[in-house]
C-alpha cells in the first residue's frame, strides 16, 4: 500500500479546476473500513503463512509483514482495518480456519 | 506551387502540410477522395502518419480522441450519415478537450438517400462545442485546415472545416499549395499539457458530480469565446506569411450598401456574381459571408448589420420546427440592438438543388420589395 | 516461500467496488502482472465508477474513460499515438460484458480484424451491473436480472464470445477466473509480450447482481471452473485451442447454482437442462482442442 499523502480536493473557485475532469489525488483518502458489518480477525497461532488471504483480498487490504525468525524469513498477513470492507473472502478461503469473523463494534 | 485540386484533395493537402500524425477514417460519399489521397501519401512516406482503417465513423472519432489524449495531432473527414453516427463521440472530443481537426463534406441526411449538398449534417452538431468553419472555395479549404489546427490547439477544442458536396468536394480549382517549411514555422508541433503518460498517471473523464460539472462547462464556453479573437489573430498571421486574407466573416461591397445578402459557403461565393449584376442595376447591395459559424461571430455581424436597411439570409439548411439556422443566429445576434433592420430568411438549395446567380437575384428582388418578413421561412424554388 | 504473484500493490485501497467484487480481484492482479507502464481505457461499466470520481483515481496508472461502445476504438488510437512517441506502454481496454458482448461488439470485431495492438480484457459479471443488474447477452439462460425476472426469463444461452474472438484468428485468447490468480497473472504476463490483438475473458462473480453473500466470490469462481461451466483455456491464432486446467473430477453444477439467489427460482428440470448444456458444450470444446 502506498503511503501517499491522503489528499482531499475541494474546488472553491472555477480557476482552481483543471481544464477537464482529470484526477489529481488518490482514492486512498476514502477509508472504506467504515463499510464493514463484520470484521475478519487472524488467529496467528493457526496461520501457516500460505498467504491465500492476501492473494484473494479484492481490495489489497492485507499487507505482508516480513520478519526473521531463526534466520528464516517469516511472512505474516496483516489486515489493514482502515480499508477492509468486510467481504469475508479471506475468512471463507483460509484453509486452516485461522480467520474468524466477528461482528463489527458499534461506533 | 499551384495545383488543380478538387475540394477533397485540398483537405488532404491541408492535413498533410499540418503534419497530422494519426488519421482514422471511414469512407462515405462524397468524402472518399480525402482519405484515398491521404492513404497514398502515407503509403509513399510523403506523410509520416499512422492511418487506421476503422470499421465505422464512431470508431474513427473514438480513436482520434484516444490519440489526441496522448498528445499527437489527428485528422479525419466524413459527411452526413458518418457525422451523425459520430455524434456521441463529437461530444466526447469536446469534453475531453482534444483539438481534433475534421473535414466535413456537407451532404443531405437520409432518408431518403441523397448525396447532394445541404448543411443540416454539420449544423445539427452546432451545440456540441466543435468549432465550425464554412469554406467557399478549395483554396480556403486547404488554408483553413492549417489555421484550424492553430486555433484548436491554442484552446484545446476540436474544429471542423466544412465544404459543400460536389460543388466543392469534386470540383477542380487552382489551389496554391503552401510551402511546407512555411507551414512548419506557422504551425509548430502539438504540445498537450495533461496527457496519458505512465510517468505522470491521471484518470481522464471520471464521474463528476453537481459540484464541479458546471465549472467544466464554463471552461468550454470560455474557450469558444477566446477562439473568436484567435481566428482573427491566426487569420492575420496567415496573411502575413502566405498572402491570403481570412477572418471570422468576409464582406463584399458593404461600405456603401443599403441592403445585405447574408450567406455562407458556396451560395455566398455565387452571391458575389449576383451582387455585381444587381449593382449594375443600381442596387446598393453587399454580401456578408459568415465563415466561422462556431463560435458565432455576433459582434462582427452586428458591426455590419447596424448600418443596413434590410437583410436577407439565404440558408442551405433548415432547423425543422423553426427556420433556417443562420437566419436564427443572425436574428438572435441583432435582437437587443437599437438599429436592427428587418431580416428575411430564405431556405434554398436543400438536397443539393442548384442555387444560381439568377436565383439569388430573384431572392433579393422579391424580398427587398417587402417592408418586413411575414413569416420566418421563405421557400425559394418550391414546386408549388 | 516464493510468491508467484508480484508483491507490489499498484492499485490503492479505498475504491468504490462492492464488498467481495470479483472485478476488483481481477484488476488488482492484472495490474500486478502488467506493471505501471500501462494505460487503461475504460468504457461505461462498473469500473467507470469503481476507480473513483473526479478528481480522484485509485489505479495509479493512466486511465481514459470512454463511451460504452468505444473501448477498443479509443484504445487503438491511444496505442498509435504511443508508438509515434516511441513509448512502449501496454495499452489495455478494460471492459465489462455489456461493452464486449453487446454494444461494443462491432467495434471489438473491427479491432480484432485489424489485429490492433492491445490487450482487450473483459471482466464478465454476466449482466449490466453498473446500471442495476439488467440482462446482457452474457447472462446465462435462466438467470434472474431485472429485465429477465422469473416469469420472463432469458431463454437464450450465454453468447459464446470466445468462439467469436477465435474466428477472428487473433494471436492470443485466454480465459481466466478470479479463483485462480496465479494462472491469471501468468496469462497477463504472457499476453504482455505478444504483439497484436490479445483477448482475456475473466470470470468475475458479483455478489450484488448474483445475489449471494460476498464471501463466496472466489468459491463461485472456482466452482464455475471445476463444474466445467467456465473452461480455463488459451487459444493461439484462433486455431490452437488448449485447456490450461484439466478437469479430472468435474463437479455437478448444482452446488454452484444453489449458492446464488439469481438461480433460486429454478426447478429441478431447469437444473438438469443446465447440466446437460454444460456437458454438451464441454464435448464440443474437446473436439476443438489441439491434438
Amino acid at each position: 500500500m502506498s503511503k501517499k499523502s491522503k489528499k482531499i480536493i475541494i474546488y472553491k473557485k472555477e480557476k482552481e479546476l483543471p481544464p477537464s475532469a482529470i484526477s489529481f489525488a488518490s482514492m486512498n483518502y476514502n477509508k472504506t473500513g467504515n463499510w464493514r458489518n463484520f470484521r475478519p480477525v487472524i488467529n496467528y497461532a493457526k496461520c501457516t503463512s500460505c498467504l491465500i488471504c492476501w492473494k484473494f483480498c479484492p481490495e489489497g487490504a492485507i499487507k505482508l509483514k516480513k520478519t526473521k525468525k531463526n534466520n528464516k524469513e517469516v511472512i505474516k498477513p496483516v489486515i489493514n482495518y482502515d480499508y477492509c470492507k468486510g467481504c469475508g473472502i479471506c475468512w471463507e478461503e483460509c484453509p486452516t480456519g485461522a480467520i474468524d469473523i466477528i461482528q463489527e463494534e458499534e461506533d | 506551387m499551384r495545383k488543380l485540386l478538387i475540394g477533397n484533395h485540398a483537405l488532404s493537402y491541408g492535413a498533410k502540410l499540418s503534419r497530422a500524425e494519426v488519421i482514422s477514417a471511414y469512407p462515405i460519399t462524397p468524402q472518399t477522395e480525402v482519405v484515398e489521397l491521404l492513404s497514398e501519401m502515407c503509403a509513399s512516406g510523403e506523410l509520416k502518419a499512422k492511418f487506421i482503417k476503422v470499421e465505422s465513423e464512431h470508431s474513427a472519432m473514438a480513436s482520434l480522441i484516444g490519440a489526441s489524449a496522448v498528445g499527437v495531432r489527428t485528422f479525419t473527414a466524413t459527411s452526413s450519415q458518418g457525422l451523425a453516427l459520430m455524434h456521441e463521440m463529437l461530444h466526447w472530443a469536446v469534453g475531453a478537450r482534444t483539438p481534433i481537426v475534421m473535414g466535413n463534406i456537407n451532404r443531405a441526411l437520409a432518408p431518403p438517400w441523397s448525396v447532394w449538398t445541404e448543411q443540416n449534417d454539420s449544423l445539427s452538431q452546432r451545440d456540441t462545442g466543435w468549432m465550425q468553419l464554412y469554406a467557399q472555395n478549395n483554396q480556403e479549404v486547404l488554408d483553413s485546415v492549417i489555421q484550424a489546427y492553430k486555433v484548436a490547439e491554442s484552446i484545446d477544442l476540436p474544429a471542423m472545416v466544412i465544404l459543400a458536396a460536389f460543388v466543392l468536394s469534386h470540383t477542380s480549382e487552382t489551389v496554391e499549395i503552401p510551402d511546407q517549411k512555411k507551414v512548419d514555422a506557422f504551425l509548430p508541433s502539438y504540445k498537450r499539457k495533461y496527457k496519458l503518460d505512465p510517468t505522470d498517471p491521471h484518470a481522464f473523464g471520471g464521474l463528476t458530480n453537481t459540484e464541479n460539472y458546471y465549472e467544466l462547462r464554463y471552461k468550454i464556453q470560455k474557450a469558444m469565446e477566446k477562439a473568436l479573437n484567435k481566428w482573427e489573430e491566426v487569420g492575420k498571421e496567415f496573411e502575413e506569411i502566405f498572402g491570403r486574407k481570412y477572418g471570422l466573416i468576409e464582406t463584399y461591397k458593404v461600405s456603401d450598401a443599403k441592403n445585405l445578402i447574408i450567406s455562407s459557403a458556396t451560395i455566398a461565393s455565387t452571391a458575389r456574381n449576383a451582387i455585381d449584376k444587381l449593382r449594375e442595376k443600381g442596387e446598393k447591395v453587399g454580401l456578408l459571408r459568415i465563415r466561422v459559424f462556431r463560435p458565432f461571430p455576433a459582434k462582427k455581424v452586428r458591426g455590419i448589420l447596424n448600418s443596413i436597411d434590410k437583410a436577407v439570409v439565404i440558408d442551405r439548411n433548415i432547423g425543422f420546427g423553426a427556420s433556417g439556422i443562420f437566419y436564427q443566429e443572425v436574428k438572435a445576434a441583432m435582437y437587443n440592438e437599437k438599429n436592427t433592420p428587418p431580416i428575411f430568411g430564405v431556405v434554398a438549395g436543400l438536397g443539393g438543388r442548384d442555387v444560381t446567380s439568377k436565383h439569388i437575384i430573384e431572392i433579393y428582388e422579391d424580398t427587398i420589395k417587402k417592408n418586413k418578413p411575414k413569416s420566418d421561412i421563405i421557400w425559394k424554388g418550391l414546386k408549388e | 516461500m516464493s510468491l508467484k504473484i508480484p508483491e507490489e500493490e499498484i492499485m490503492s485501497c479505498g475504491n468504490l467496488a462492492c464488498q467481495g467484487c470479483g472485478a476488483n480481484i481481477a484488476m488488482r492482479h492484472a495490474l500486478k502482472a502488467l506493471g505501471r507502464n500501462t494505460a487503461l481505457i475504460i468504457p461505461a461499466c462498473c469500473w467507470s465508477v469503481i476507480d473513483g470520481p473526479f478528481p480522484y483515481s485509485s489505479v495509479n496508472v493512466p486511465v481514459f474513460h470512454t463511451a460504452f461502445a468505444a473501448a477498443s476504438s479509443t484504445a487503438v488510437g491511444v496505442k498509435a499515438a504511443f508508438e509515434i512517441l516511441k513509448k512502449k506502454t501496454t495499452v489495455v481496454a478494460w471492459t465489462g460484458d455489456g461493452s464486449t458482448y453487446d454494444i461494443g461488439l462491432g467495434t471489438l470485431s473491427g479491432s480484432a480484424e485489424r489485429n490492433d495492438d492491445m490487450i482487450y480484457v473483459c471482466y464478465d459479471n454476466e449482466a449490466y451491473m453498473n446500471t442495476g443488474v439488467q440482462r446482457s447477452s452474457a447472462t446465462p439462460a435462466g438467470a434472474w436480472t431485472t429485465t429477465t425476472p422469473a416469469n420472463y426469463p432469458k431463454k437464450n444461452q450465454k453468447k459464446d464470445i470466445i468462439s467469436i474472438m477465435a474466428s477472428h484468428r487473433i494471436p492470443y485468447i485466454a480465459t481466466a477466473s478470479v479463483a485462480y490468480p496465479e494462472d491469471m497473472v501468468e496469462k497477463f504476463k504472457k499476453a504482455k509480450n505478444i504483439k497484436g490483438m490479445r483477448f482475456i475473458l475473466i470470470f468475475c462473480p458479483c455478489p450484488t447482481g448474483w445475489k449471494y453473500p460476498p464471501q463466496f466470490t472466489v468459491k463461485l469462481a472456482r466452482l464455475a471452473v471445476l463444474s466445467k461451466l467456465f473452461p480455463l483455456l488459451e487459444i493461439e491464432d484462433g486455431i490452437k485451442w488448449k485447456l490450461t486446467k484439466k478437469i479430472s473430477r468435474p463437479q455437478p453444477i448444482k452446488e454452484y447454482l444453489q449458492l446464488q439467489g439469481r438461480f433460486k427460482h429454478l426447478k429441478e428440470k431447469d437444473l438438469k437442462e443446465i447440466q446437460d448444456t454444460i456437458d454438451t458444450n464441454w464435448e464440443l470444446l474437446l473436439k476443438k482442442l489441439d491434438k
